[in-house]
C-alpha cells in the first residue's frame, strides 16, 4: 500500500498505522507519541499529540477525513495522503494538546529523576509555548506508596495508560489502574497495595514522564551525568531477555533499564531481578557504550574526551610547534 | 396541534400495563413485522421513513442498520441507549415511565430487523424507578408470548435485558456505553472499528436512542412512506421535545418536525410563552451541548425566515448563527437569566463528566470551567473571552469522542452571541455578582441583510 506523508511516499503493508509508516520514513515528519507504545497492544489514541490531517482518504475514496486523526490508531489505506508538519492546522492542534498536557504538570524538572530522558520535556521544548496561560493552582493528589521499588508521582502523570497496559500484558496480574474520572483520574492501587511482581519494574521504562520512577535510583544522580553502557546476563527469570542498559556513575552501576530505541520504547522487557538487584559490574557482560542520539542531553556527557591538552615541551623547536598547535586547537 | 404517534395514548389510565396497552392496538407492529415482513423489509421500511437518530447526532437510523456487519456464526446485538443525561433532556425518561411497552415493542421489531437474539436496554443508574417499570413490562410481555422463545409461533427468539449503568454522562456515548455494558470502565473506545463491525463483546452491534426505537413502532404500523409524509424535508416524523426553563408550560411535547419555533414557544398548544410575563432572552434548542442562541436568532434565521423545529432549519447558518436540534432538550431563558452563569454551569457539568481519557478534554474542560467561574464571580479579565474561545477551539474535534465538542460548543457560542454580557461582567464586577445584565438587545429584530449589487 502506498501512503504519502508530507509529500514523501512509502510502500507499507496493509494494517500499518500512519505513525508506523511515518517511522519507517523517519526524520522530522514522525509525529510525536506520548501514549502509543508499539510493544503494548491497544495502547495509543489518548494523548492526541500524534494528530495528523488526512487530506486524501485513499485512492478509491479521495475525500479527506473530516477531523484530525490520531495517527497511532489509524491504519493506512492505499493512496492515502497525510499531512503532518506541512499542515498549519496540525501544528496548531498539537500546540494546543501540548499546552493542555502541561497546564497541570508541576514542572518540577529540577528535582525530577526523569529529567533528561523525559518525553514531555522534549515535547514541550519542541511544541510548547514559553509561557503558560493557565493562572490557577495546579492539580495535586494525595501521595500514595506503591512499594519499595517504584516511586509514584501522580502530579507528573499524563494518563497515557501505558503502565496499565504493561501490567496487563507483561506481568501476570495487574493491581494498579485508573481511579476516578476526568481531571481527577489517577493511577492508583486498590487500597494502597504494593505493586510487586517479577516484571513490575517495566512500568518505569514505559512511563513517558516522571510519574513512575525507580526508587533505587531516586535522587542519586542526573541522567546526563551518568554513562549508559550496554550489557547482558544469563537471566533465569522466564520471559526476561537479560539485555539491559547499565547507567554508570564512575565505577558504580547506579541504575539498570531496558534498552530504549530512538522513540523511547524498550526493545525488550526485563525482569525486576535484573533491574533492581544486579548492580555490580561483575554481574554483567559488558558489550560496549550505548549510542545516544546527539539531540539528547545525555549526550553532553561524552565518553571520549577531546584531544588531550597540549603538553608543554622543553625543546624550543617543539615549543614553537606546540604554540602553533595550541593556537589551532583553541581557534577550533 | 400535530399528529401524535408516540404519545397518542399517553393519557389513557393504566397504559403502562400490558393489557391496556394491547387493547389500544399495542404490539400490532410486532405481529405485522414478524408474521408478514422479512427482517430486510423492516430495515427497508425504516430507511423509507427517513427516521433520523433521536439521540442527538441525527444520523439516519435505517442507514445505520444497513451498515451492520452480518458475519456467519457471530451473534449480533441491539442496544438501546437510555443513558439520557444531557442537561435539559428528559424525553426518554418520560416515555419509559409512562408508556414502557412502546419501547419494548420497538425493541422487538428492531431486534427482529437486525437479527439480534439478545438485546439490552442500557439505563442510567439514577433511573431506578424506570428500571423497575421496564423490568415489569418485560415480564408482562414475556408472559404474553411477545418475548422469549418462539415469539408468536414465528420461530424468532429474543431475550431482552435491562442494564443499569453507573450514572455517567459519558456512558451515553455509544462505545463508552458498550464498555460499561461489558462491565468495564466507561471510557469511549477509539474508532475505528465502529460498533457496527465490532461492538458489544466484539460482535456487530447497533446502538439506538430510546425514542428512535420507539419510533419504529408507528413506522411499521403505518408504513415508512406514510411516516415520511409527516414532518418537513429530510426531517421526517414526530419528535419528542423536552421543554424546560422559564416557560409557562414546560414538559414533554410531541411535535411534528417543522413547527415554527415561535409557535412552539408561544403557541397555546405548546409552551404558551414565557412564565411570569417576562421576555425571552435566549434558547438552548437541543440539550446543553448545542450552541446557545439569543432570542432574535432562534425565532428567525439570519435570512429573516422563520426558524422551524427541524434538523435543517435549526442548523441553518452553521455555527455562526445556527444551532442544532440535538436530543430535543429545549431550554428557554427569560430576561432575568445570566448567560455567563449558565455557561459556567454547563462547563462545570462537562468538567465533572469528562472521562479523563484524552488530554484536550480532560484538561481543557477544567480550564474553561475555572475561567468561567472567575468571570461569573467578578474576577475576570477582558482577555478571558479570547482565551475561552481559543481553548474551546483546541478541544473541539481533537478528542476521542464527541464530549469534547459538546463541552466546547456552548462556551464558544455563548461568547459569540453574548460577548457584551461577558464584557459587562468584567467591567462591572461588583454589580455583576448581584444583578443581571438583562435582555439588552438580544431580542431586537435582526438587521436587514444587505444584498450585493448585481
Amino acid at each position: 500500500m502506498k501512503v504519502t506523508i508530507d509529500n514523501i511516499s512509502i510502500e507499507v503493508e496493509a494494517g500499518t498505522t500512519i505513525l508506523n509508516a511515518a517511522r519507517m520514513i523517519g526524520g522530522e515528519i514522525v509525529p510525536p507519541a506520548m501514549c502509543y507504545y508499539s510493544k503494548l497492544q491497544g495502547s495509543g489514541g489518548k494523548c492526541r499529540t500524534c494528530l495528523v490531517k488526512v487530506s486524501q482518504g485513499s485512492e478509491k475514496d479521495p475525500r479527506p477525513m473530516p477531523k484530525l486523526v490520531a495517527s497511532c490508531r489509524t491504519t493506512v489505506m492505499d493512496g492515502m495522503v497525510v499531512q503532518n508538519i506541512t499542515s498549519p492546522e496540525v501544528i496548531e492542534a498539537r500546540k494546543g494538546v501540548v499546552e493542555m498536557l502541561l497546564i497541570n504538570h508541576p514542572l518540577d524538572c529540577p528535582v525530577c529523576d526523569q529529567a533528561g530522558e523525559c518525553h514531555l520535556q522534549d515535547l514541550g521544548y519542541e511544541h510548547g509555548a514559553a509561557k503558560t496561560r493557565y493562572e490557577f493552582d495546579r492539580r495535586t493528589f494525595d501521595k500514595i506508596d506503591i512499594g519499595d521499588k517504584i516511586q509514584l508521582h501522580m502530579t507528573r502523570c499524563i494518563l497515557c495508560y501505558r503502565c496499565v497496559f504493561t501490567a496487563d500484558q507483561i506481568t501476570d496480574h495487574r493491581i494498579h489502574g485508573i481511579l476516578n474520572r476526568g481531571d481527577h483520574s489517577e493511577i492508583s492501587t486498590y487500597i494502597q497495595k504494593a505493586v510487586d511482581n517479577d516484571f513490575s519494574g517495566n512500568v518505569i521504562d514505559v512511563c513517558p514522564v516522571g510519574a513512575l520512577t525507580d526508587k533505587t535510583f531516586r535522587f542519586k544522580n542526573r541522567v546526563w551525568f551518568t554513562k549508559p553502557v550496554e550489557a547482558h546476563r544469563e537471566c533465569q527469570t522466564e520471559g526476561c531477555c537479560g539485555k539491559v542498559t547499565l547507567w554508570y556513575k564512575g565505577e558504580d552501576v547506579i541504575r539498570v533499564t531496558g534498552r530504549k530505541d530512538e522513540y523511547g520504547e524498550v526493545e525488550e522487557f526485563i525482569c525486576n531481578t535484573c533491574r533492581f538487584d544486579k548492580k555490580k559490574t561483575a554481574d554483567w557482560v559488558i558489550e560496549g557504550p550505548r549510542k545516544v542520539s546527539n539531540k539528547s542531553v545525555i549526550n553532553s556527557n561524552h565518553y571520549d574526551t577531546l584531544k588531550p591538552l597540549p603538553v608543554v615541551k622543553t625543546n624550543p623547536v617543539l615549543q614553537e610547534a606546540n604554540k602553533e598547535q595550541f593556537e589551532r586547537e583553541t581557534r577550533l | 396541534m400535530g399528529r401524535k404517534l408516540l404519545l397518542e395514548h399517553i393519557n389513557v389510565p393504566g397504559i403502562n400495563t400490558f393489557d391496556v396497552y394491547r387493547s389500544k392496538g399495542g404490539y400490532a407492529s410486532v405481529e405485522k413485522a414478524l408474521k408478514t415482513l422479512s427482517p430486510d423489509d423492516v430495515v427497508e421500511e425504516v430507511k423509507k421513513s427517513g427516521l433520523r437518530g433521536r439521540g442527538g447526532a441525527g444520523f439516519p437510523t435505517g442507514m445505520k442498520w444497513s451498515f451492520l456487519a452480518k458475519p456467519e456464526g457471530v451473534p449480533r446485538y441491539l442496544v438501546c441507549n437510555g443513558d439520557e443525561s444531557e442537561p435539559g433532556t428528559f424525553k426518554d425518561r418520560y416515555l419509559m415511565t409512562h408508556i414502557p411497552h412502546l419501547l419494548i415493542e420497538g425493541m422487538i421489531v428492531a431486534s427482529y430487523a437486525l437479527g439480534a437474539k439478545t438485546s439490552y436496554i442500557y439505563l442510567r443508574g439514577e433511573m431506578m424507578p424506570q428500571i423497575r417499570i421496564l423490568e415489569r413490562a418485560i415480564a408482562e410481555a414475556k408472559n404474553a408470548g411477545f418475548l422469549g422463545k418462539n415469539i408468536l409461533g414465528t420461530g424468532y427468539d429474543l431475550e431482552l435485558y435491562v442494564q443499569p449503568g453507573g450514572g455517567a454522562y459519558i456512558c451515553g456515548e455509544e462505545t463508552a456505553l458498550l464498555e460499561s455494558l461489558e462491565g468495564k470502565r466507561g471510557n469511549p473506545r477509539i474508532k475505528p472499528p465502529f460498533p457496527a463491525i465490532a461492538g458489544l463483546y466484539g460482535c456487530p452491534t447497533v446502538v439506538n436512542n430510546v425514542e428512535s426505537i420507539a419510533a419504529v413502532v408507528p413506522i411499521i404500523n403505518e408504513g415508512g412512506d406514510e411516516y415520511a409524509k409527516i414532518g418537513i424535508g429530510r426531517s421526517t416524523g414526530t419528535k419528542l421535545i423536552s421543554a424546560g426553563g422559564n416557560l409557562k408550560r414546560p414538559g414533554v411535547y410531541e411535535i411534528e418536525l417543522g413547527v415554527p419555533v415561535e409557535d412552539f414557544i408561544y403557541g397555546d398548544d405548546y409552551c404558551q410563552g414565557i412564565a411570569n410575563g417576562k421576555r425571552l432572552k435566549a434558547v438552548v434548542a437541543g440539550g446543553s451541548s448545542v450552541p446557545i442562541l439569543p432570542a432574535n436568532l432562534i425565532l428567525k434565521t439570519i435570512n429573516n425566515e422563520n426558524r422551524l423545529m427541524s434538523y435543517e432549519s435549526l442548523s441553518d447558518g452553521g455555527f455562526a448563527t445556527g444551532t442544532m436540534l440535538g436530543s430535543g432538550g429545549f431550554i428557554a431563558y427569560d430576561e432575568d437569566q445570566c448567560i455567563v452563569r449558565n455557561t459556567w454551569n454547563f462547563a462545570r457539568f462537562y468538567h465533572h463528566e469528562s472521562c479523563g481519557q484524552c488530554s484536550p478534554c480532560r484538561e481543557g474542560t477544567g480550564w474553561m470551567e475555572k475561567v468561567l467561574h472567575r468571570l461569573e464571580y467578578g474576577h475576570g479579565k477582558m482577555s478571558d473571552m479570547d482565551l475561552l474561545v481559543d481553548v474551546s477551539k483546541k478541544i473541539e474535534g481533537n478528542t476521542i469522542c464527541p464530549l469534547g465538542d459538546a463541552a466546547a460548543w456552548p462556551v464558544a457560542s455563548a461568547i459569540r452571541h453574548f460577548r457584551d454580557e461577558f464584557e459587562w461582567h468584567v467591567t462591572n464586577p461588583s454589580i455583576a455578582v448581584t444583578n443581571n445584565y438583562g435582555l439588552a438587545h438580544y431580542a431586537d429584530p435582526l438587521p436587514k441583510l444587505e444584498t450585493a449589487e448585481a
